[in-house]
């Protein structure tokens, strides 16, 4: 994908409704499948929150499940991915576990960190997770080491980096874009354009509204992409890792999409930086209907399949608390755990 | 110096060899990419000019390009692209020039790189070394002078390293490779042709380990850095009104061996901390303080400090050769500390 293939409007919200080319039935439940695992650990976990058992902050993801999606249902376990401090669905949609998970969220030692990371750095190295990231942009040079580290070896994994809009104001992203172009390692950039910096709408904090034009400074092709539409993501994803895996070098893709909940947490809005309408409106294009309506409508599965893997979905979850809450705490004589390596 | 008692014997070996310290670098980094094919270099001008300080001269005719890599001008790609390498099981060496340029780079140092093992729950290691050159005494100025060497001591999860001599310089920098963590590796600009004999062969310091490079019963010096050699010489004047003093080189400032600090001040009674750093927030508060801790009853006279005063490193020789503390402030110091009782 040389050129820019815009398959959304410029402005977001008034994103085109899906109409991406058909893909296989498989993927289109593997998409639902890993769309429907992400928003469910996520409301879930925001109840935990909202219930006062959850200790430090909760970046909710609900809303871009196509993203993770879309991207992770184009890589293999082997491909590296560095995600965000809204990082819960890139590990969902990679595999990471939800008792590793929720354990983490906890603070348990059974959790992906030991209950040292949290929220903001779970991980998984037999994943490819290479951890979400409290600061915004770091992970993007990270994961262009990653990609170098693939080359050096003479394999042929790819590494993904997710960040939001707002990382790309900051000098890590610019740098790592530049230097994996110059490199010509086989890196995705992955924006999820969610319009916000937080609390402050794109407009107030760049002059573009695409933020794929940033990719040309660096000679890194770029696609648009309705971010709200699972196949869609997947597919400009495919082509962009086939063509890293390929030794072409790195690419990026901006999905237009959009946060559900607050910047943090469930609510907790201060003051009002974005409207009930707009909020709505977006949820009239909430992801996983749109491939629920999608596969229904064209036979790939039926309503009760559809909710069956909602089911199995709550009881892995509700198993997956229990086993988090009846966990154990680490122990304070360990504190000193990992600073170094031996 | 007593460094040659350490080397590994080579009874085949006629004469010591001497190297420069910028040489003996050189010659560990390539021996430690002969025995481990994972580990490469990464840097602006590192490749095809060989390092602004002739530091990776000739490494490029022998690994290529693979693995002598140059970047753009770009520290927090650089070091981001040794932390996403090292995560994924390399041995990268990451330069970068001037130590003063860390202040561009420093989240991935610090947040990234020092606590991703920690915070990952230990699932991996970070085997990143960082090398670049630190000190005053080339009339570089404010911005390329700096010993930055507290602010990465304090970060929990990295290690640092501060070659005293050409012996040190090339076996630091072999441990810091094949260590498991995070090392910066600080070269110091002055010491950079000073020679020293050096073994042919590959080896290790060990990283934590204090070296005692003078023996003595008076007084404690423990000196960092480029200040191990002033010391030394002040040694050579103190001796002279004889009064001896026993030089410590820490050599690994982080993890810091106070062990063998606490020993010598049983010994000694007085101390003093010599660093080319500012003195305020420097690492001398550090040992002073742990010393008082621990060895306090062994005291004859509170912990003297001597570092550089509270200011940017100046440009004009005149200032700059008042501003870094020399053997003859040293020689002063432990004469004030032998004057109390």
């Amino acid at each position: 994908m040389a050129q820019r293939a815009s398959t959304a409007s410029k402005k977001s919200p008034q994103v085109s409704p899906p109409v991406s080319p058909q893909v296989s039935p498989p993927v289109i439940k593997d998409l639902h499948e890993r769309m429907v695992r992400i928003r469910l650990f996520e409301t879930e976990a925001g109840k935990l929150m909202e219930a006062g058992k959850l200790p430090g902050f909760l970046h909710l993801y609900v809303g871009q499940e196509a993203v993770a999606a879309g991207v992770m249902t184009a890589l293999r376990d082997d491909d590296q991915i560095t995600s965000t401090h809204r990082g819960h669905g890139h590990a969902v949609a990679k595999g990471v576990g939800f008792r590793a998970m929720y354990s983490e969220l906890y603070g348990r030692v059974t959790g992906a960190c030991l209950g040292r990371g949290g929220s903001m750095h779970i991980n998984d190295l037999t994943r490819g997770m290479l951890g979400a990231n409290g600061i915004v942009g770091a992970g993007v040079p990270i994961a262009v080491g990653a990609a170098f580290a693939a080359r050096y070896k003479g394999e042929d994994s790819v590494a993904v980096t997710f960040f939001g809009d707002g990382a790309t104001n900051i000098g890590a992203w610019h740098e790592g874009a530049n230097m994996a172009a110059i490199l010509g390692l086989p890196v995705v950039f992955v924006c999820e354009n969610n319009g916000y910096a937080e609390f402050t709408p794109q407009s107030a904090h760049m002059l573009i509204t695409d933020v794929a034009d940033r990719a040309a400074a660096y000679g890194m092709p770029s696609v648009i992409v309705d971010g709200m539409d699972a196949v869609a993501v997947h597919r400009a994803a495919t082509e962009a890792v086939e063509r890293a895996r390929r030794g072409e070098g790195p690419m990026m893709i901006e999905a237009k999409t959009y946060r559900f909940f607050d910047h943090q947490g469930v609510k907790g809005l201060r003051h009002p930086y974005r409207s009930d309408e707009e909020v709505a409106e977006w949820k009239t294009r909430d992801p996983i209907d749109l491939i629920e309506a999608r596969a229904v409508a064209d036979g790939t599965a039926t309503r009760a399949e559809l909710d069956d893997v909602w089911q199995r979905t709550r009881d892995e979850i509700a198993e997956a608390i229990a086993y988090a809450e009846s966990s154990p705490l680490p122990d304070p004589a360990d504190l000193l755990l990992n600073v170094y390596s031996g | 110096m007593t460094t040659t008692t350490e080397a590994p014997a080579v009874a085949s070996v006629p004469a010591a060899r001497r190297l420069s310290y910028v040489k003996a670098f050189n010659e560990g980094l390539a021996q430690a990419m002969r025995e481990d094919e994972n580990v490469f270099v990464a840097g602006e001008d590192v490749a095809g000019y060989g390092g602004v300080f002739r530091m990776f001269d000739n490494l490029l005719d022998e690994f290529g390009p693979r693995r002598m890599i140059d970047t753009p001008i770009s520290e927090a790609a650089l070091v981001g692209l040794g932390v996403g390498a090292a995560a994924r099981g390399l041995r990268p060496v990451v330069d970068l020039m001037f130590m003063d340029f860390i202040g561009v780079c420093l989240d991935q140092i610090v947040n990234q790189a020092a606590k991703m093992k920690y915070m990952f729950g230990g699932g991996l290691s970070v085997p990143l070394t960082i090398t670049t050159a630190s000190g005053a005494g080339l009339g570089a100025a404010a911005q390329h002078s700096q010993s930055l060497e507290a602010w990465l001591a304090h970060v929990p999860g990295l290690k640092v390293v501060m070659p005293s001599d050409a012996y040190t310089a090339k076996g630091l920098t072999v441990s810091a490779i094949r260590d498991n963590n995070p090392v910066v590796v600080m070269l110091n600009k002055v010491l950079l042709g000073s020679t020293s004999e050096v073994p042919e062969e590959i080896y290790g310091i060990p990283l934590g380990q204090a070296h005692t490079a003078r023996h003595g019963s008076d007084v404690t010096v423990i000196a960092l850095g480029r200040m191990v050699g002033e010391a030394l010489a002040a040694a050579e004047e103190l001796a002279a009104e004889g009064v001896e003093i026993e030089v410590i080189d820490p050599r690994t400032v982080q993890p810091l061996d106070t062990e063998t600090m606490f020993a010598s001040v049983r010994r000694t009674n007085r101390v003093l901390v010599v660093h080319e750093a500012v003195t305020f927030g420097g690492l001398g508060a550090e040992i002073a303080a742990q010393i008082q801790d621990v060895v306090f009853d062994y005291l004859d006279a509170p912990v003297l400090r001597i570092g550089a005063p509270f200011s940017p490193v100046p440009f004009s020789p005149v200032l700059e050769k008042a501003y870094v503390p020399d053997r003859a402030r040293i020689a002063q110091g432990c004469r004030r500390l032998l004057e109390r009782s």
